[in-house]
């Protein structure tokens, strides 16, 4: 089963509308409420991340029995330094991510805590590529 | 506690998903929706002062069922909606963060840690 979202940059009201159809697939599928809450808690921060700092990007979604793989690809100012990124409270978000709630650099941790495996490649001024894994059973 | 007996305590009005029976034992007050999504606790109390769109996502996303808006912040008509769809239950309260956590906290709701 495959599933394809667009994001806009800077489109907050828009954000997590991908994660919340992934959420009720994964339910009308069966799957363990518990895994549904770590592969929707990761997405959902991969789609405020591309909201924060991307210009555009695109999410793309594979289920099969045994796991869900879902990319997010964005196109935007992309990652300088990754493993500063990846460590806690480290952010470069604005004033208005933070009005929303987001921006205190967890995005990229949380999304680590609850994929069962994830990588991210990233090129300055082009964009990410964020890649989450979460088995089923 | 049942909602109707937390919108009694904080003089709240409800919204969203009204018929709501859940029991609630626990609250968690944050208006940073990232350390929201890292809780992993059941029939636990959003207690916020992020009134918008990504505080219900953020609760959708982590099957929270009950969000105290607090400081008087009121629910927008799309955030009731999405609220309902996702059988979420809004309490709006005209009190602070810490009055409503003080009130909560008295009536033997727990904290998390």
């Amino acid at each position: 089963m495959k599933l394809e979202f667009a994001i806009s940059g800077g489109d907050f009201s828009r954000a997590g509308i991908a994660s919340s159809e992934v959420k009720k697939m994964l339910k009308k599928i069966n799957v363990e409420p518990k895994i549904i809450k770590r592969v929707v808690v990761a997405l959902y921060e991969a789609e405020v991340n591309v909201c924060a700092h991307a210009y555009k990007g695109n999410i793309f979604v594979e289920i099969d029995g045994t796991k869900i793989k879902i990319d997010i690809i964005d196109k935007g100012p992309g990652i300088e330094n990754i493993d500063e990124a990846m460590k806690e409270g480290y952010s470069t978000a604005s004033d208005a991510v933070r009005e929303m709630g987001f921006g205190a650099g967890m995005g990229l941790s949380n999304m680590k805590k609850n994929a069962d495996e994830m990588s991210l490649e990233s090129k300055v001024d082009e964009g990410t590529k964020v890649t989450i894994i979460n088995y089923l059973k | 506690m049942t909602i109707e007996k937390i919108s009694q305590l904080i003089n709240g009005n409800i919204s969203g998903c009204t018929t709501n029976r859940d029991e609630y034992k626990v609250c968690f007050a944050s208006d940073l929706m990232s350390d929201v999504l890292r809780i992993d606790t059941d029939n636990l109390i959003l207690l916020t002062g992020l009134s918008n769109m990504q505080s219900i996502r953020t609760a959708e996303m982590a099957d929270i069922t009950c969000i105290i808006l607090a400081r008087n912040k009121k629910a927008a008509p799309e955030m009731v909606e999405l609220a309902a769809e996702n059988n979420i239950t809004i309490i709006e309260s005209a009190y602070s963060m810490f009055h409503i956590a003080g009130i909560l906290f008295q009536n033997n709701i727990k904290p998390l840690f």
